[in-house]
C-alpha cells in the first residue's frame, strides 16, 4: 500500500529539501520504491540537491497539463535506482497545477511507488497546499528557534483542516523532524532543547538531525547526504528516521561526529 | 561574583520557550474563531427552530473586532407568513422627528 508523505514546515530554509532528499534516499537503499515530487513551482531546487539538473526535460506541470507522460518525466537516479524524482517547473507558476491535475498524477504515482514524498513549498499559499493535499502522513521540519516553531504550529492548523483526509474526518499522520539541533548549545540553555518543541507542538517525534557541515557538503555535490557520507552523524540521524517511517521503533538518539560521544539517549520512542 | 557572571551567558532558551507559549495560546484561540461561529450557528438554529420554520441559509452571523468593544451580529430571517404578529409598539419610531428636522434644514437653506 502506498503512502503519501508531504515534508512541509511554513518557514523557508529550515531543511524540507534537504530532508526530502535525505529520507528519500535512505527508504529508496532499504529497497522501497520512492519518488520524490517537488511542488516547489518557480524555485525548483530538489533537482540540484539530487544532483540531477541537468537531466530534467519534463516537469510536473507538464505532467498535469497532460502534455507529457509521467514515464516522461520521471528521472530515475543514477546511483539508487529504486529512487526517482518528478522536478517542478521552473519557468510557469503555481496557478498551471489544477486540484484535478495533481490528484491524477498522485494517484498514478500511488500505484508505481511504495512512497510518493511530496517536498512543500515554503508558506501556506496556494503551493503547500497542494502539496499536502493528498499526504497520508506529514512531516513538519522545525529549527528550533522561535520563528520556526510558531510556522511549524501553523501548518500543522492547515494539515488538520485543508487536507483531503481532514475533510473526511480522518487524521494526516504527523511527524516532528527537528533540524539543525545543536546539542551542547541546548544543553546550556542558549537553544530551545528538544522537549520544549515537542511540549509546544505536541506531536510525535521522528529524529533529530544534528547542525553538521556534512549537510552543506552534500548539497555542494549534488547527492543527498544519506548516499554522500552514510556514516555521517546527520545521515544515521535521517536513516534512523527513514527506520521509523517504516514502522521500527527505535530509541531516540542525537549522533555526533565527535571523537568520543556517541549521541546522547533520550530513551523517548517514536510513536 | 561579577567575573562569573561575566563568563556565565544567559539562559535564553527559557525567554524564548515562555515567549512561544503565550503567542501560540493566543493564536490557536483566533485560528478557532472561524469554528465558534459555525457553532453558534448551528446552536442558535436549534434553538429558533423549535418555534419557527427556518433554513439553514436564513441565518446571518457575523463577528466584528473593535478596539473598546466587539460586536456579534446575528440576523434571522423567517419567512412572514410564519411570523405571528405581535402588536407594534405605540410611540413613533426616534428616527422619525430628526429626518423631518434635517429636512426642514434643508429646505431652509435653499
Amino acid at each position: 500500500m502506498a503512502k503519501v508523505l508531504v515534508v512541509t514546515s511554513g518557514k523557508g530554509g529550515v531543511g524540507k529539501t534537504t530532508s526530502t532528499a535525505a529520507l528519500g534516499a535512505a527508504l529508496a537503499t532499504s529497497g522501497k520504491k520512492v519518488v520524490l515530487v517537488d511542488f516547489d513551482v518557480g524555485l525548483r531546487n530538489l533537482d540540484l540537491v539530487m544532483g540531477a539538473e541537468r537531466r530534467v526535460v519534463y516537469d510536473l506541470i507538464n505532467v498535469v497539463q497532460g502534455d507529457a507522460k509521467l514515464a516522461q518525466a520521471l528521472i530515475r537516479d543514477k546511483r539508487v535506482p529504486a529512487l526517482h524524482l518528478l522536478p517542478a517547473s521552473q519557468t510557469r507558476d503555481k496557478d498551471a497545477l489544477t486540484d484535478e491535475g495533481v490528484a491524477r498524477v498522485i494517484a498514478e504515482l500511488r500505484e508505481k511507488f511504495d512512497w510518493v514524498i511530496c517536498d512543500s513549498p515554503a508558506g501556506i499559499e496556494r503551493g503547500a497546499t497542494l502539496a499536502m493535499r493528498h499526504a497520508d502522513v506529514a512531516i513538519i521540519v522545525t529549527n528550533p528557534e522561535v520563528s520556526s516553531v510558531r510556522d511549524s504550529d501553523r501548518i500543522i492548523g492547515l494539515l488538520d483542516s485543508k487536507t483531503e483526509k481532514a475533510e473526511k474526518g480522518e487524521r494526516v499522520e504527523k511527524h516532528l523532524l527537528l533540524t539543525r539541533f545543536d546539542a551542547a548549545r541546548a544543553g546550556r540553555g542558549e537553544m530551545l532543547n528538544v522537549e520544549d518543541v515537542l511540549e509546544i507542538l505536541s506531536i510525535p517525534l521522528l529524529g533529530i538531525i544534528p547542525e553538521s557541515f556534512e549537510v552543506l557538503r552534500a548539497s555542494n555535490l549534488g547527492s543527498p547526504v544519506t548516499l554522500n557520507n552514510p556514516a555521517s552523524a546527520p545521515a544515521r540521524a535521517y536513516f534512523d528516521a527513514a527506520k521509523r517511517l517504516n514502522g521500527e521503533a527505535l530509541d531516540m538518539t542525537i549522533p555526533s561526529d565527535r571523537k568520543g560521544l556517541f549521541g546522547m539517549l533520550f530513551g523517548r520512542r517514536a510513536a | 561574583m561579577k567575573l562569573l557572571e561575566f563568563f556565565k551567558r544567559p539562559r535564553t532558551a527559557p525567554v524564548a520557550r515562555e515567549r512561544l507559549q503565550i503567542l501560540l495560546a493566543h493564536e490557536r484561540a483566533v485560528s478557532g474563531k472561524s469554528d465558534l461561529i459555525a457553532i453558534l450557528q448551528e446552536e442558535i438554529m436549534a434553538v429558533i427552530a423549535k418555534h419557527f420554520p427556518v433554513d439553514q441559509d436564513g441565518i446571518k452571523i457575523k463577528m466584528e473586532r473593535g478596539e473598546v468593544v466587539s460586536t456579534l451580529e446575528v440576523e434571522i430571517e423567517i419567512p412572514t407568513p410564519m411570523c405571528p404578529s405581535f402588536p407594534l409598539p405605540a410611540k413613533p419610531a426616534p428616527t422619525e422627528p430628526a429626518c423631518a428636522a434635517a429636512a426642514e434644514a434643508a429646505e431652509a437653506e435653499t
